[in-house]
This record gives structure tokens, C-alpha cells and sequence, in this order.
């Protein structure tokens, strides 16, 4: 292995591009002829379409065409899976607010936009149910990431009934929507029965395939193209309907044809993070001792499909406990299917029980970080397997120490800056480490300049730059002598870029694929000269993988005011071999301030009446801004894995986030001697 | 007092100079003349066209992004002389005879503008789609003298949302930029 | 965006005359309420008469007063040492508005006609008597957590978006229009109008009536003052809740005082009584919580914006004890 533990902090080599402006991200392209078209979506959250008048709406200067379901084609948008179903204009039903209901095409994208406008639908509704609490129709999954949604070991029910220390606590989580800043977009193009696809997409492969299935078309008659990508964040993971709408609309008017969503269409049928109700119940002995966690989680899910927010998958093995049980429960709601959303299971999950293993250092008056060293899991208890490496140890002294754990008071209320109150909070960060099938080729040429080629995605995350340093490492050659091509199906096929798995995944084919050919180099092969590596995870693991890490979070809290700002976050994370260390400090930060969002901003508010969103816009839909970011640092743990996977990385890109939320709660009750238990921490749950 | 109301026009020409007559525009699309990143570009937009889909669609300066085309992102920041505007929420109609620096005016040639070379150095992006705009603030902050502490960096930064978030390198990328600037 | 007609008018009696003779014609500065709304559908004009060319953006003063223009941008009178000096709560109140690009952007006359922010009111799908006249305002037993306490009625309990417009009606600001009748002079306190049953007339300027500038009155209590604003991120939002308010303090004794509250009414909501209670008390934290008992008094929450009532008093005691112990 050529590749250093901790890799080469080194400027992005698609830097330059994007300071300049020269990216070019999907709704950049201009393919001659292209014409513009605009979503129209669902103005009730249940029920049916009576009529739609599309009269006024045809008649305006440069429209192409008004696609509804009266008109549209016939598709296969069943769901399956994570492909999740599509609404492509098949029947009359409204499922949900801001449903597809049609799709107008012009010459402009001002003309598509105001005769979108002018038509006019009639509905027929039915009273909503908006609220999981409401839900009477709830289920069990039948799976969640091909593990059991309910899990027991031991018998808790009893631990719990015998523990000397009990506490148990309901938390929740709100409806939360990813908004990337680039708008999901996708332009559509076909010659014949071969369509082109820019997309804004996490997996350009993965969209071929649905794309192929969506219109009846072999694979190979597609091609998706998305070189650079405006964040995605889990929503642009799965194809959503306006990618096959845009198809459908090219096919129409037999035009190229781009469509964009608008910011408040990025709150309707692209995923959103789900309500979460969350039960713990923790027993443990005077000393803190866990004998038993009970964690039970309702999430919201369509009316017409499946998204289970796996919480208490992490409760399964992030502490030591001989009686635990998990559970998962969904709820159908009127409203569009949830999806990923950066550490799906995770970010909601690691609040509910971070925050009460904070509760319960209160209650047997032992530091938290004690606490959770006291409860330290050597193995995965839930697999009943060894870790194939865990630092959670190094992480919690590395942040303790570098954040200043020690000069903690812990009584509440003790600590004030000015009239300030100051809280101190910590928690456990985890992130499963995965990996999924993936191709690359690298290629030398005469010159000596090697081409890295795989149709994965760079959505921010450094691929365009850690693959080049993994082939000219592992080639043994100067960074700047090699070129990736990616983002294009063209390319030999990539995973999708989400659950932190394309390091693994695409890394460890790159340098497989760059190992051949510097082994046939050696042989006396001479340049032009290539090599293709199809990397895939071993099928029976002996190892549980995953990454860990630890938060800590200094707030100030404004007594009178609720105002909770925090002023310092600290990270330390062990995710095994760390490709580039100045991009992957980027991403652990990235993550973590999207834990001050979700802690004291996000929230999508629904009106109960009609289901309908009303912070459709990121005015009323608060992300944290540059003054809400405090002084943050993020360090890398040194962690070597000989076991995980070829290259020894784990998953960067979502572990940030984790722990976050309660470590912020954490700091919110330390601060003021209010547990809020419900995200997010808004003052007005903070005025006594 | 309607004696002074010009005739009616369905289209037309906006002159950069100052009209004799102030002429009624529209609806319908109107010759007009842009001066971007020093050059002039003749252009034919409807009224309602936003300076934001001007560069965008018609002058294919497409480094200018749309996020939320309602003035909450900043994504769409551009320069109007000199003054880093949201350019979603302005008419492309209404910046004749202005000056206009769009990310694509900043570098000389493949010479990097020195901020822009800094949020290259501290990663001051990830996905790199608010960044356009992220720089063309951090400029106009730097040269209207606002460089007073990280607070100021902060609070004047706040107007681009970076959804990655990428502040901590932003800010240290502002800082270093500043000093290259000088 | 509907098709509409576009003017450069070259001086405010152009501007108002085309203006005069379109029902549907509105005028456009900065542009940032103005096409935000049309892109919503929830404005659709015929015409937009661009007054950027119709007079100059300066800020003066002379002796008492300062004068500043209407086409003055936000940035341009935050910026603006003698703002700054003489009405702090003014600069303060800009520099928490908006972001840096909209403060570049937004006339100080378009701040003032800004509207609200119900986001029932921008969806154009909703009910909403201010767009409509008798459809009903979906806010009352809706999402209304962003709602007035103060000065709603059956029909509307919008709030005010503007911070600018808090600090002016606090300030005793006088609002000079341009209009098809001539000239006015308008105080802040007459220019909004309350809801009633007309939640759709929100300011006494008549059709075709253009902003020409705003005057203040410099007096101690003015120079001495802040603004205080309560929301969930640290910028680049609009308030929950804020307090313009300004004391003339003399010998630890309260002289004069302003008061006026943003997000909790319609309108920028001044509170005479509460600043009556202030004159001839001592400058301290009694007198404080005293006369912000008193400017809440008759708030009433709506159910998801009770906590205002509360968080008001609390920000109208932060913003005079900073004003009371600066002074």
C-alpha cells in the first residue's frame, strides 16, 4: 500500500474551475434548439383532479406543449426499492402537496413560466392527514437496509423492570428538506429512441437504469451526464419525476428541453427527511452501567410508498448492553415519500440517544464522556462481531482535550459569559462504513499523463481530486499529471454517491484498477497502456465497519431572548485512511454545521388543513447563514484498518452531522436547565 | 395631464443615453445593450427578463447561479458598479449604461483574481455552486473597506448561502484574500 | 411572470403621471419586493415605471433634521456617519435587515411599501384577504406562529416585514410624497393603516403617489437609541419580534422616550403608553419591566405565536437597558 495513512492536503483540481465559474453543473449546458420547460404542481395535498383548463395556457406566444395526465403517455413509474414511485401524470389521484399534475413547454423559459401560471385546475378534495400522530394507518417494515426493522437481544422489558436507574424519554424530529443550493435540474434530449440526460443526479448510473425501466428502453439507450453537481445531500439520490418528466417533455415537442426546479418545487417530490417520534428507555446501574436500551422509533412514509428513517439502527451497537431492543414503525401520512437526507437513521437517531445518555449522566451524576466510556461497546454487540477498527476512545480524549471538556462546570445554569448563559454539551458520532460494486479504468498515455476514468459523481465531496492522488500515488507519479473523467455513463458504471460509500467504493476500484497497471509497467508494458479494476465488497463479512467520532459544543443562550447561538464546535473523527486530509476536514466540518441547522433552524411547517407546505422558500425554511457558524474544527483521528476494504477508508461524508443535534441540546441544558426535546430548538421553547 | 404620456410601443430600443422622451417599453422584446466584464453585448429581452436569465440564457455567462430566484441565497450575486447585487430580483432592462462584473470578469486569463485563488488554497467550497457568488461578495466586502474583524467577514458573508457549509474555510479564504488584494 | 410594459421615467412628475393613468402601473427602484411578488403571481402589473433616474439618493442634513431620499439604498443610510450618530436605531435596524446584496439593492421608499411576509399571503393557492378581499385569511387557525399579537383582525394578522419602518415610527419620521395631487407630508403613525375589514389597503399613499424622501427630527432621545431584533438565525431573516426604542436620560432620570415594536402587528406598532410611563421614572430595570408590561398590555397570541407576547416584553427591557446603560 503506497498510500499514506493521512493523504496530502491538496487543493482541489476542480478548484480553479469552480472559482471561475467554468463548472459547469446540469442546467449550464445549452444543446441547440433548447427549449424550457416548468412543473406545475398539486395546489391540495388529497384528493383528485376534476378538469385541468390548459385553453389560456396554449394560447400564449411560444408554447410548445401542456403535458397532463389527460395526455401524457403511458410510463412505468411503479416504485421498487429505493427507486421510488413516480408521479408522471398517470392518473387523476393527488397523493400529495405540490404533486406533478403537468408540465408546460415554450420557447422561453419566461413563456413556459407564465403559461404555466395561467392554468387552471379544478380538484376534488379530501380531508388530509398531515401529522404521523394522526396517521392511524401504521405498519411495521418489512425490512430497513436489508436488516430486520424490529431487533431484540436479551429481554429488556425485564433489565429495564429491575434496573436501579431508569429513565425514559419521547424526543422528536421535524420534516427537514435537503436544499442543495443548485435546484435539481435536468435537460433531456433524444435522438430516436436514445436519450441524453443532463442531470443533477448522485448516480448517473444508478438514473440510467431507472430511466431505461421509466420509458421501456434498453439501458444502452440512455445516457446520463453530470460532471459537476450543486450538492445533493440525498435528494438527488433516487430519480425523482421531473427527470423522466423532462424526457417526457423532449419526446414531446421533440426539442431538447431543460427543466428546473423552482425553490419552492424543492420542498415537493424530491425526499425530505421524515418526522421522527423517538422512545428511549435506558436502565442502568447507580455506577451508569447500561443493562438494557429500549429504543422505538414511528417515521412517516407516503401513502403510496416506503421510506423507513432507520433511527435506531445505531442504537444496536453503539453501547454496550445486554438487553436492547429496537424497533421501527411507520406511519402514512398525506404527504410526498421521505428519503435520505445526509445520515439518514443517524443525524435523527443519534439525537433521541445521545440526548438521553446525557439525561442519564444527569441522573447518576457521572460526566457524560465517563459515562459513555463506561458503556463502551469493545464489539458489535447486535452482529455479534469485532469491529474492524474503532478509535472512539482517541476521539472522545483528542475533542475533550482540544475543546477544554475539563473547564466544565456541570451544574446548569453555572456558566455565564456577561449576561449570556454558556453550556458545554458533547455526544457520540458513528456512521456505518459501505460499500457497493464499483469500475474504473486508468489509463497511461505516451506522454506519461494517466486518465482516471468511472461514472461516479463529485457533489463536493473531492472526487475529482481524491482519485487522482490515489492513482498517482499508488502509480507513483506527481498529482498533477493526472486527469478524472467522471459523471458520464459512458464511463465504466459507479454506485450511487450516498451513504458515504463512495471513497470506499470507487477508491478502492482506482486503485486496484492504477495497482495493475503499475504491475504491468513493471513487467516492461509500455504506455499507451490501460487498465479497468470491477471492485465489490466481500460477500460475508467478519468485521462490523464503522466510523466514529466525537462532538463537542460551546452555545451561548440568551436568557431572556431564547436566542441559542453556538460559538464553538470541535470534532474529532476515526474513519480509517483519510484520502486528503483538506478535503476531508471540509467534510467533517460541512456536516457538522449542518448539525447547528438541524439543532436550532430547520423545520418544515405544514398547515394540517391541506397538507400544504408553508416554508416553501428558504426565507420561511431557515439554513444556518454565515454568521450562525462558529469557530468550528474538525480533526482527524489517526486510524488504520487493515480489514474494511482495499484501500482501509471509511465514510466521511455524513458522520459530521451525527450527534450534533444532541450534543447542541446537551449544551442547551447545561446551559439553561431546559432538555428540549424536540428539534428544533427555537426560543420559544427556551422562555420560562 | 396625460399630454406628457409617450405613445405606446410594443417593442423598441432602450439607449444608454438618456432619452429624449421617456419611451414606454414592451411587452413584447426590446433591443437593449449590457456592459458585462467590460464588454458590450447587444441583447433582445423581453422586459420581464431578470438580469439573472439575461446572463444566464441569453449571454450563456452561466458561471451566475440560480438557487432560489427570490433573493434568499445568493447564489445569483454579481457586481453592479462595484456593488454585489442579487441579480434574480433586478431587470435585465433596468442595468443599461451600468457596469457589470460577473465571476467570469474577475480572473485575467487563466491568472487567477487573488480571492479567487484563496478560496482555492483554505477550500472555501465544496460543490462549488454558491461560490461564484461567495467570491464576488468576499471582493466587493475587501475593496468597500468592510474587512474590520471576523465578525464583519461573517455578518457581510451572510447574504450567500453555502449549503455544504464551507464557512469556516470561507472565512479564513476572505481573510487571506483581503491580504493578497492589498 | 406576466408580460408587462417598462418605463425609465426621467423626473417624479413623469414617473407619477405615467404611473397616474395605468390602474395597474407600479413603480420599481430596487425592485426586490416588487419582482419578488410578480414572480409569486401575487403582483402582476401592466406597466413598471423605473424611477432609479428620477431624482438623487443623498442623505442631509441640516440643523435638526435629516433628509433622506427615497431612492437611497438601504446600505447607502446604515452606511451613514450622521445616521449612525443621531439615529442609531435607524443604522441598526437597516444592518439587521435583509443581506448585504438586498441592502444594496432596496430603496428606502420601496422599504417602506415592503409587504408582509405571510407566506399564505405570497402562495398565491391559499385564501387570503389581502390578495382577495373576502376569501378569508388562512392564518387564523393555520401556521401562524409568524403572526401579529397586536392589531389583527377578523380579516388579516399579518405582520409588518419591515425593520426600517419600526425604527422611523419610533423615530416620529415623516414620510414626503410625490403624487397626481401634489405634494404630502405623511407621519409613520398615519401612513400604515391597520387591517379592519380592508386587510388589502395597507398605506395612505393614494394610487400613483411616489416616495420623494423621509425626514427625522433629531433629538436626544433619538441619538440614544437601538434596536433590538429577536429571530432564529443570527441574519438574513426576518424578525420575530424587535424593538426600536430610544430614552433622553438626564441626572439617571428618564426625559423622553420611543418605543416601537416590529413583528407583532400589521404595522409598526408604537406603544405611547409604555413610553408615557418611562417620562420623570429613573433610568432602571424596574421602570424598564414596568413599561413593557405595559406596551403588552393588549397583545393576544393567535396559538402558535403566544411566546411573542412574552418575548416582546423581554426585547422592549433588553433594548432600554442597553439604551439606559449607554446613556
Amino acid at each position: 500500500m503506497n498510500l499514506p495513512l493521512v493523504g496530502a492536503p491538496h487543493d482541489r483540481l476542480d478548484g480553479p474551475a469552480k472559482v471561475t465559474g467554468r463548472a459547469t453543473y446540469a442546467a449550464d449546458f445549452s444543446p441547440a434548439g433548447l427549449v424550457h420547460a416548468v412543473m406545475v404542481t398539486s395546489e391540495i395535498g388529497n384528493g383528485r383532479i376534476v378538469r385541468i383548463d390548459d385553453a389560456e395556457t396554449r394560447r400564449q406566444d411560444g408554447v410548445l406543449a401542456v403535458l397532463t395526465h389527460e395526455n401524457a403517455r403511458r410510463m412505468h413509474p411503479e416504485g421498487h426499492g429505493f427507486a421510488f414511485a413516480l408521479m408522471l401524470l398517470q392518473d387523476d389521484r393527488i397523493r400529495y402537496d405540490r404533486q406533478p399534475i403537468a408540465v408546460v413547454v415554450a420557447e422561453s423559459f419566461e413563456q413556459a413560466t407564465y403559461a404555466a401560471s395561467l392554468l387552471r385546475t379544478t380538484y376534488e378534495s379530501e380531508p388530509p392527514i398531515t401529522r404521523i400522530e394522526d396517521s392511524a394507518d401504521r405498519y411495521t417494515p418489512e425490512e430497513i437496509f436489508d436488516e430486520p426493522a424490529d431487533v431484540t437481544r436479551g429481554n429488556p422489558d425485564r433489565a429495564f423492570a429491575g434496573a436501579p436507574v431508569q429513565f425514559k424519554a419521547t424526543y422528536s424530529t421535524p420534516v427537514e428538506h435537503h436544499n442543495p443550493i443548485e435546484p435539481s435540474a435536468t435537460i433531456a434530449e433524444w435522438e430516436g429512441e436514445r436519450l441524453t440526460v443532463h442531470d443533477s443526479t448522485q448516480g448517473v448510473t444508478n438514473a440510467r437504469k431507472r430511466l431505461a425501466t421509466v420509458f421501456g428502453i434498453p439501458v444502452s439507450n440512455v445516457r446520463v451526464i453530470s460532471p459537476f453537481l450543486g450538492g445533493g445531500f440525498g435528494c438527488k439520490g433516487a430519480v425523482w419525476s421531473h427527470v423522466a418528466l423532462a424526457a417526457m417533455a423532449a419526446r414531446a415537442v421533440g426539442r431538447p428541453v431543460k427543466l428546473v426546479l423552482t425553490r419552492p418545487q424543492m420542498f415537493g417530490s424530491i425526499g425530505y427527511r421524515p418526522r421522527t417520534i423517538q422512545s428511549i428507555a435506558l436502565g442502568a446501574d447507580r455506577d451508569g452501567r447500561l443493562s438494557c436500551i429500549m429504543h422505538d422509533v414511528l417515521s412517516q412514509t407516503s401513502t403510496f410508498d416506503e421510506f423507513v428513517e432507520p433511527s435506531a439502527l445505531v442504537t444496536k451497537m453503539l453501547y454496550a448492553a445486554k438487553n436492547v431492543r429496537t424497533t421501527h414503525t411507520l406511519a402514512r401520512v398525506n404527504a410526498a415519500t421521505p428519503t435520505f437526507m445526509r445520515a439518514p437513521g443517524e443525524a435523527t437517531g443519534s439525537f433521541a440517544l445521545e440526548s438521553a445518555m446525557d439525561e442519564l449522566a444527569y441522573a447518576v451524576d457521572i460526566d457524560p464522556i465517563e459515562l459513555r466510556l463506561r458503556n463502551y461497546a469493545e464489539r458489535d454487540q447486535s452482529e455479534n462481531k469485532p469491529f474492524s477498527s474503532k478509535s472512539l476512545r482517541e476521539c472522545y480524549r483528542i475533542g475533550a482535550e482540544k475543546f477544554g471538556w475539563s473547564e466544565r462546570d456541570p451544574k446548569p445554569r453555572s456558566m455565564r459569559n456577561g449576561r449570556m448563559l454558556v453550556g458545554m454539551g458533547m455526544a457520540t458520532a458513528t456512521y456505518p462504513t459501505n460499500r457497493a460494486a464499483a469500475s474504473a479504468v486508468v489509463r497511461m498515455n505516451e506522454d506519461g499523463s494517466v486518465v482516471v476514468r468511472s461514472g461516479t459523481q463529485d457533489l463536493g465531496t473531492g472526487s475529482y481530486t481524491v482519485y487522482a492522488q490515489v492513482a498517482a500515488e499508488t502509480l507513483d507519479i506527481p498529482i498533477e499529471r493526472v486527469r478524472l473523467e467522471l459523471g458520464d455513463t459512458d464511463l465504466p458504471p459507479a454506485p450511487l454517491s450516498a451513504g458515504s460509500m463512495t471513497a470506499a467504493s470507487v477508491g478502492s476500484a482506482v486503485y486496484e484498477a492504477a495497482s495493475a497497471l503499475r504491475e504491468r509497467l513493471r513487467k516492461g508494458e509500455k504506455a499507451p497502456i490501460e487498465a479497468r479494476a470491477d471492485a465489490k465488497p466481500q460477500e460475508h463479512e467478519r468485521y462490523s465497519k464503522h466510523a466514529f467520532g466525537a462532538q463537542f459544543v460551546r452555545v451561548e443562550v440568551d436568557p431572556d431572548l431564547g436566542e441559542v447561538r453556538v460559538r464553538r464546535m470541535v470534532g474529532a473523527f476515526a474513519a480509517g485512511r483519510i484520502l486528503n486530509a483538506k478535503t476531508a476536514r471540509s467534510q467533517y466540518l460541512g456536516g457538522m454545521l449542518w448539525g447547528i441547522g438541524m439543532a436550532l433552524h430547520e423545520v418544515t411547517r405544514f398547515d394540517e388543513r391541506t397538507a400544504r407546505i408553508v416554508t416553501a422558500n428558504l426565507a420561511d425554511y431557515l439554513v444556518p447563514v454565515h454568521a450562525d457558524a462558529p469557530d468550528m474544527e474538525a480533526y482527524i483521528v489517526e486510524e488504520e484498518d487493515p480489514h474494511v476494504n482495499p484501500i482501509g477508508v471509511k465514510g466521511i461524508g455524513e458522520i459530521g452531522i451525527t450527534g450534533v443535534a444532541a450534543a447542541i441540546a446537551n449544551a442547551v441544558y447545561h446551559a439553561t436547565g431546559i432538555r428540549v426535546r424536540d428539534l428544533p430548538i427555537a426560543c420559544e421553547k427556551l422562555l420560562r | 395631464m396625460d399630454s406628457a404620456i409617450p405613445e405606446l410601443a410594443t417593442a423598441g430600443t432602450l439607449p444608454s443615453a438618456a432619452p429624449a422622451a421617456a419611451s414606454i417599453l414592451g411587452p413584447g422584446e426590446v433591443q437593449i445593450e449590457l456592459e458585462v466584464n467590460g464588454e458590450r453585448h447587444e441583447l433582445s429581452v423581453e422586459p420581464r427578463v431578470t438580469l439573472l436569465d439575461a446572463l444566464r440564457e441569453r449571454l450563456k455567462l452561466t458561471g451566475t447561479k440560480k438557487g432560489c430566484d427570490q433573493g434568499t441565497c445568493g447564489a445569483c450575486t454579481v457586481l453592479v458598479n462595484d456593488r454585489a447585487i442579487d441579480s434574480c430580483l433586478t431587470l435585465a432592462v433596468m442595468h443599461v449604461g451600468d457596469r457589470i462584473t460577473t465571476i467570469e470578469g474577475l480572473a485575467s486569463g487563466e491568472q487567477l483574481h487573488p480571492m479567487q485563488a484563496a478560496f482555492v488554497e483554505h477550500d472555501g467550497f465544496q460543490c462549488g455552486y454558491c461560490t461564484p457568488g461567495q467570491v464576488l461578495s468576499a471582493v466587493a466586502l475587501v475593496r468597500e473597506g468592510r474587512m474590520t474583524g471576523d465578525d464583519a467577514i461573517r455578518e457581510q458573508m451572510s447574504g450567500n448561502i453555502c449549503r455544504c457549509g464551507a464557512y469556516e474555510n470561507i472565512l479564513a479564504a476572505v481573510r487571506d484574500g483581503a491580504r493578497r488584494m492589498a | 411572470m406576466k408580460p408587462f410594459r417598462y418605463a425609465r421615467a426621467r423626473d417624479p412628475q413623469e414617473a407619477v403621471q405615467m404611473v397616474a393613468v395605468d390602474a395597474a402601473a407600479s413603480f420599481v427602484a430596487g425592485g426586490t419586493t416588487v419582482l419578488d411578488l410578480m414572480k409569486d403571481d401575487v403582483e402582476r402589473p401592466s406597466l413598471l415605471v423605473d424611477i432609479n433616474g428620477v431624482a438623487g439618493r443623498a442623505i442631509v442634513r441640516a440643523g435638526d433634521e435629516i433628509a433622506i431620499a427615497a431612492l437611497a439604498r438601504m446600505s447607502d443610510v446604515a452606511d451613514d456617519p450622521e445616521i449612525a450618530k443621531h439615529a442609531p436605531m435607524v443604522a441598526n435596524a437597516l444592518l439587521q435587515s435583509a443581506s448585504p446584496q438586498l441592502r444594496n439593492m432596496a430603496s428606502i421608499g420601496g422599504n417602506l411599501m415592503q409587504r408582509t411576509r405571510c407566506s399564505y399571503f405570497r402562495d398565491i393557492v391559499a385564501p387570503c384577504n389581502k390578495r382577495r378581499r373576502g376569501d378569508g385569511c388562512s392564518a387564523i387557525g393555520g401556521e401562524n406562529r409568524r403572526h401579529a399579537i397586536f392589531g389583527g383582525s377578523e380579516s388579516c394578522i399579518c405582520v409588518h416585514a419591515s425593520d426600517l419602518a419600526v425604527a422611523l415610527a419610533a423615530a416620529d419620521a415623516t414620510i414626503h410624497t410625490n403624487g397626481p395631487g401634489g405634494t404630502r407630508a405623511i407621519q409613520v403613525s398615519d401612513f400604515y393603516l391597520l387591517p379592519r375589514d380592508t386587510p388589502n389597503v395597507e398605506t395612505a399613499l393614494h394610487h400613483a403617489e411616489l416616495i420623494s424622501s423621509v425626514t427625522l427630527s433629531l433629538d436626544p432621545a433619538l441619538a440614544n437609541s437601538t434596536y433590538v431584533k429577536v429571530r432564529d438565525r443570527a441574519q438574513y431573516e426576518f424578525a420575530l419580534v424587535s424593538v426600536a426604542a430610544g430614552m433622553e436620560i438626564v441626572g439617571g432620570t428618564i426625559r423622553a422616550a420611543r418605543i416601537a415594536l416590529g413583528g407583532v402587528a400589521p404595522i409598526p406598532w408604537r406603544v405611547p403608553e409604555a413610553e408615557a410611563a418611562l417620562v420623570g421614572r429613573p433610568a432602571t430595570a424596574a421602570s424598564y419591566r414596568e413599561a413593557a408590561e405595559i406596551a403588552l398590555a393588549g397583545a393576544r397570541g393567535c396559538g402558535g405565536n403566544d411566546f411573542k407576547v412574552a418575548l416582546a416584553a423581554n426585547a422592549v427591557v433588553r433594548a432600554l437597558e442597553q439604551i439606559g446603560s449607554a446613556a
